[in-house]
């Protein structure tokens, strides 16, 4: 079990929550178990290729998960955080 | 050779020439130090004023824009008495009123890639308070281009973003975000809004980071993002690495000079609600008022979120969320006359795109949204 925090502007598709579990034993696993809780992510998260798009980052713990070694089929340890990190532009 | 303190100056900065990690020298270094606030609103308010009273010794101002009753919510620069002033102006007298000892250079102009170059050439550092992502790729890739660190930050509702962008250290903007997002995909402050006192924390917090770059003290946030969310009371530090391939700051970079970032990010560099789909596809109040007058049956579509419906509201629309629309157009009628309308016009602009390619050819859009019905046909209801 995985906590993964949305940020302010997803948070109109996961029904206004904040933080969600999701379950994986591999990162896109639990991106997986996101998608079926929350449908409507798939379309802000991912693109046609499966690919999170260039303007969504997604950490684990403090590292981006595009800069591990093994990226989206990094295996999960149990408590560990992922964060969901948008572009946001207001000033 | 850095320059002397007054007494005058001594007495002003005595709380900071009593901490070790500044002292004199720190505070000389300060008053030889030039940093360039890009944008004077949410987040340059609290920059500007900070760097004033830090006696940073020259602040150059970039906004093209003036003082708007709805800004005064948030940036706290600016007054009551300033509307309609240009802001640079009005950042620059309260700055000056704070500090009258340091030199203030302001730019009534838009910051685009014709202009860039000149404008930063004689600054030290670079602040991003900006509001949009054209200016914000640009302000990127020209401190990259320059050799000067950019402090970036980024607010949206409760959510602030601050790193300190040092392409010779560490990460540039576009290692973090390579591409901007699709138009419309990331609503604006206007369109989404935000709490006020965000940007207040959120510049303020850059303009620490700009003092301590310019100290050369601490470890300010280079190869780090830090996350901000007001609503949780959370501050996550994630790190950030440099891209090896990335188009503007790795060692063999595909971008080597300042391009069109509006055609880039598809979108303006600014953060106004444009209001308009085209002449083509707009509709205004009055004529659709005309229209509904005559008694023709038109469907009236609010894509606004239902919390706005509170402020203002016309009569017998259904009321379907942008963010919802492209699953639920199967509530619709194609065959209906239909005016789309938002609160000024841009989210039902970018419904209409989505009604259009999906056949909803009588469409049409409220140019201005409710706030143009708001002045022009019913000043009962209030603008917002």
């Amino acid at each position: 079990m995985t906590n993964l925090r949305i940020p302010t502007p997803l948070r109109n598709y996961t029904g206004g929550k904040s933080e969600i579990q999701i379950i994986g034993h591999t990162v896109a696993e639990a991106l997986d178990d996101l998608i079926a809780q929350y449908p409507d992510m798939r379309q802000h998260i991912f693109n046609e290729d499966g690919q999170l798009r260039p303007f969504i980052n997604l950490f684990l713990g403090e590292d981006n998960v595009k800069d591990l070694k093994q990226g989206l089929d990094t295996p999960l340890d149990e408590n560990q955080r992922l964060l969901l990190i948008p572009s946001i532009a207001g000033g | 050779m850095l320059p002397e303190l007054s007494h005058s100056e001594i007495l002003r900065y005595s709380r900071h020439l009593l901490i070790p990690e500044v002292g004199l020298e720190g505070q000389r270094k300060l008053k030889a130090a030039s940093a360039l606030i890009i944008g004077t609103g949410g987040l340059g308010s609290p920059v500007s004023l900070y760097l004033a009273a830090a006696g940073v010794g020259r602040i150059g101002l970039v906004d093209y824009d003036v003082v708007d009753f709805s800004n005064l919510q948030r940036q706290v620069i600016h007054g009551s008495s300033n509307l309609g002033e240009l802001k640079v102006e009005s950042a620059r007298a309260r700055m000056l009123d704070i500090n009258p000892d340091i030199q203030i250079e302001t730019f009534n102009q838009v910051f685009t890639s014709e202009n860039a170059f000149q404008i930063a050439r004689d600054y030290d550092i670079i602040i991003d308070g900006t509001d949009n992502f054209p200016t914000r790729y640009l302000t990127n890739d020209l401190c990259v281009l320059t050799g000067k660190p950019n402090v970036y930050g980024s607010i949206f509702r409760f959510d602030g973003q601050v790193s300190v962008f040092d392409a010779r250290y560490g990460p540039c903007y576009r290692c973090l975000f390579p591409e901007p997002p699709p138009p419309g995909m990331v609503p604006s402050c206007a369109e989404g809004g935000v709490l006020g006192v965000l940007p207040g924390t959120i510049g303020s917090i850059q303009a620490s980071e700009a003092l301590k770059v310019l100290l050369g003290i601490g470890d300010p946030l280079i190869g780090r993002l830090l996350l901000y969310n007001a609503l949780d009371m959370s501050f996550d530090f994630v790190k950030l690495k440099k891209n090896p391939k990335c188009k503007v700051c790795s060692p063999v970079p595909e971008i080597t000079e300042l391009i069109d970032y509006e055609e880039f990010c598809g979108v303006p560099a600014h953060d106004h609600d444009e209001g308009s789909a085209g002449a083509e596809w707009d509709i205004t109040a009055q004529q659709l008022n005309e229209i509904l007058k005559d008694g023709n049956d038109i469907l009236l579509l609010d894509v606004r979120e239902p919390h706005e419906l509170e402020i203002s509201q016309l009569d017998g629309a259904q009321v379907i969320p942008l963010g919802q629309l492209a699953s639920r157009l199967s509530e619709l009628d194609s065959a209906d006359e239909m005016v789309v309308f938002c609160k000024s016009g841009t989210r039902s602009a970018r419904a209409l795109e989505l009604l259009v390619s999906a056949g909803f050819r009588k469409a049409k859009n409220l140019k201005g949204g409710i706030n143009a019905w708001a002045q022009d046909v019913d000043t009962s209801l209030p603008l917002y």
